[in-house]
């Protein structure tokens, strides 16, 4: 049963550049963390595939045993695991997020302030 | 379930080699804390690693009995 689930999010990951496994919808989400890190991707403006754990148990388990990180949301670039909304938070605060992003020639809006 | 500031404190003391943490209560529920930890075994590793090393001291009670843990590490405070 495992790798089926790795499989499907391995799938997702590489068929969208930005993806947020979070607790509820970019629209509306669920929980503090989720709709902090939803602001800070629509501060850059970054297009984003938002996936709505609550909705599937299977990868609400999956996606932490996938990544070993414990908590919800996820944020993934480019295939790669980003962290969760404080690692988000503090890599948008320094540019580091911002660096990344042109790095991966993910497109987002450069004229963004920080908070 | 919820955790107290001392437990997470001291779990994370004893799972991080020569660490200094500091835990602050965000809401008085038990269930949401920050937590500042500091220690020169994070020297070079990436933010993601060292947050995993607290998950990891913090022996799977992250996201099961203490819901949200603000998490904030740095080499030396």
């Amino acid at each position: 049963m495992e790798n089926i689930i790795e499989e499907r999010i391995k799938k997702h990951i590489t068929e969208n550049d930005v993806v947020l496994y979070m607790k509820g919808t970019a629209a509306f989400p669920m929980c503090g963390f989720s709709a902090a890190t939803v602001q800070i991707l629509s501060q850059l403006a970054v297009p984003f595939q938002d996936f709505n754990v609550l909705e599937d148990a299977d990868i609400r388990q999956g996606i932490k045993d996938f990544s070993n990180w414990p908590t919800i949301p996820q944020l993934y670039i480019k295939g790669e695991f980003i962290g969760g909304c404080d690692i988000v938070r503090e890599m948008y605060e320094t540019g580091e997020l911002q660096e990344f992003l042109q790095e991966k020639d993910v497109p987002f809006n450069t004229t963004a302030q920080t908070a | 379930m919820a955790m107290n500031a001392e437990d997470i404190e001291r779990m994370i003391l004893t799972g991080i080699e020569n660490s200094e943490v500091r835990i602050e209560d965000l809401r008085g529920d038990g269930e949401h804390y920050a937590a500042y930890v500091s220690s020169p075994s994070f020297e070079g590793m990436p933010r993601i690693q060292q947050h995993q090393m607290v998950y990891a001291a913090l022996k799977g009670k992250m996201g099961g009995e203490l819901h949200a843990l603000q998490l904030h590490t740095s080499v030396k405070n």
